[in-house]
């Protein structure tokens, strides 16, 4: 069972590897939307350190939904999809290896320079830390949600900015609980509540989004 | 054992067949005839439980597919229109993941031996992007020297082949039926493939 899921994993990073381009579009987006935002403003440190976690955390969100609709495009195309869903294993199962691999490839690298773009934000120290936690706990939901989209919109004309429709309304939580997190502790209170909040949301998809994004394939090879 | 009784298919509002029913037994060979569009790939994909059919049902050694998924899958090999191979990846390397994921390890011998009986070991190594259609034809084809599967669904699987790529795989068909296998296929040409029974089934559109 675990020799297939890793496979797909697998087959998946190793194709992102191979196309290295769709990794470092998303990488550019989330550095150069998150760098406008300090030129645009003006160099006030109180103002910047205030915005800081909205601003990062909105561009973090954006820079996971673009390659979102490729999540499933290659795979109908090519067939592989189909073979999948005739795999003995459960689809659900092997879905949430290629969410997985999609949050590596997308999510991972994010959260890993997100503070380093929050020092162009005069964030204090601690507010860094829980940005870097609020990203690696709220991340993973934005592939999991996204990935229900990008099943969803599969083989739609335009699906880009349908998926975008679907899902950003579905990403409120997350933003609200992260963004709250990292204000929180600028402003030195503790994330603990936010943080615990942004686990559970994250556990919730982590449950759903395989099963809904699994049945929503099912339909869209019918 | 195959059966299906009753089947009829509609896709967007117009009807392509119903009443269809058959049974396939061990070592023999259903061959699906018609013209395009006379709904020739809907009942294949309907025979793997990819299409729901809006009436009838199909039984695996007498369970219901729909119902016991985990049951029949195992049993199956469907090898479709499209081929199911990631252009950024070796045809080796398309043919050892795509069998892990059809739930069967395979080491690299095993492929390669599988590439050169159906001619292409030579391109092993090569992404399956420069390939030629035929001979990505032919790597997702390769697959079929590795199934363990009892029941293969092949959809026009001799298209873009040459002469000598048909010979083989009609070839490898009729061991896989006289080893007790089953084959269930479509294609526009006539091919000689070796069966214990052979059994017609014509669609007309």
């Amino acid at each position: 069972m675990n020799q297939t899921w890793l496979t797909v994993l697998r087959r998946d990073l190793l194709l992102a590897l191979r196309r290295r381009s769709d990794i470092a579009t998303t990488l550019f987006f989330f550095v150069i939307v998150s760098s406008l935002f300090p030129l645009g403003i003006g160099p006030e440190p109180a103002v910047l350190s205030s915005i800081a976690p909205g601003v990062l955390w909105v561009a973090a969100l954006l820079a996971g939904m673009i390659s979102l609709s490729r999540l499933f495009a290659a795979d109908s195309a090519d067939g592989s999809l189909e073979q999948m869903l005739l795999a003995p294993q459960p689809l659900a199962w092997l879905v949430s290896a290629k969410i997985f691999a999609h949050w590596l490839v997308c999510g991972l690298p994010v959260v890993l320079l997100a503070p380093l773009i929050g020092l162009q934000y005069a964030m204090p120290n601690d507010a860094l830390w829980v940005l870097v936690y609020s990203l690696l706990l709220g991340t993973p939901t934005l592939s999991l949600i996204g990935a229900i989209g990008a099943a969803l919109t599969l083989g739609v004309r335009g699906s880009g900015l349908l998926v975008a429709l679907l899902v950003l309304p579905l990403y409120i939580p997350t933003l609200i609980f992260g963004a709250g997190a990292v204000a929180a502790s600028a402003h030195g209170m503790s994330a603990e509540a936010h943080l615990s909040l942004l686990a559970a949301v994250s556990l919730l998809s982590l449950v759903l989004a395989p099963l809904a994004t699994a049945a929503a394939l099912r339909i869209s090879v019918e | 054992m195959l059966i299906a009784q009753g089947l009829a298919c509609v896709r967007g509002d117009r009807l392509l067949f119903k009443d269809l029913g058959f049974v396939l037994e061990a070592g023999s060979l259903l061959y699906v005839l018609g013209e395009n569009g006379s709904g020739k790939s809907s009942l294949l994909r309907m025979l793997c439980g990819l299409l729901t059919p809006e009436q009838g049902e199909i039984l695996w050694a007498g369970k219901s597919i729909k119902n016991h998924a985990e049951l029949y899958l195992p049993n199956l090999k469907y090898l479709g229109h499209l081929n199911g191979l990631k252009d950024d990846l070796t045809a080796l390397e398309n043919l050892q993941m795509g069998a892990r994921i059809a739930g069967q390890d395979v080491t690299a011998t095993a492929a390669l031996a599988a590439l050169t009986a159906i001619g292409i070991a030579r391109c092993a190594n090569l992404p399956v992007r420069v390939l030629s259609q035929g001979q990505k034809r032919r790597v997702a084809l390769a697959a079929l020297w590795l199934s363990r599967s009892p029941l293969w669904i092949l959809d026009e699987p001799f298209a873009a082949l040459d002469v000598a790529a048909t010979e083989v795989l009609a070839a490898r068909i009729s061991e896989h039926l006289a080893a007790g296998g089953m084959t269930i296929l479509t294609s526009h040409q006539d091919v000689p493939i070796q069966a214990k029974s052979t059994v017609t089934l014509s669609l007309s559109a």
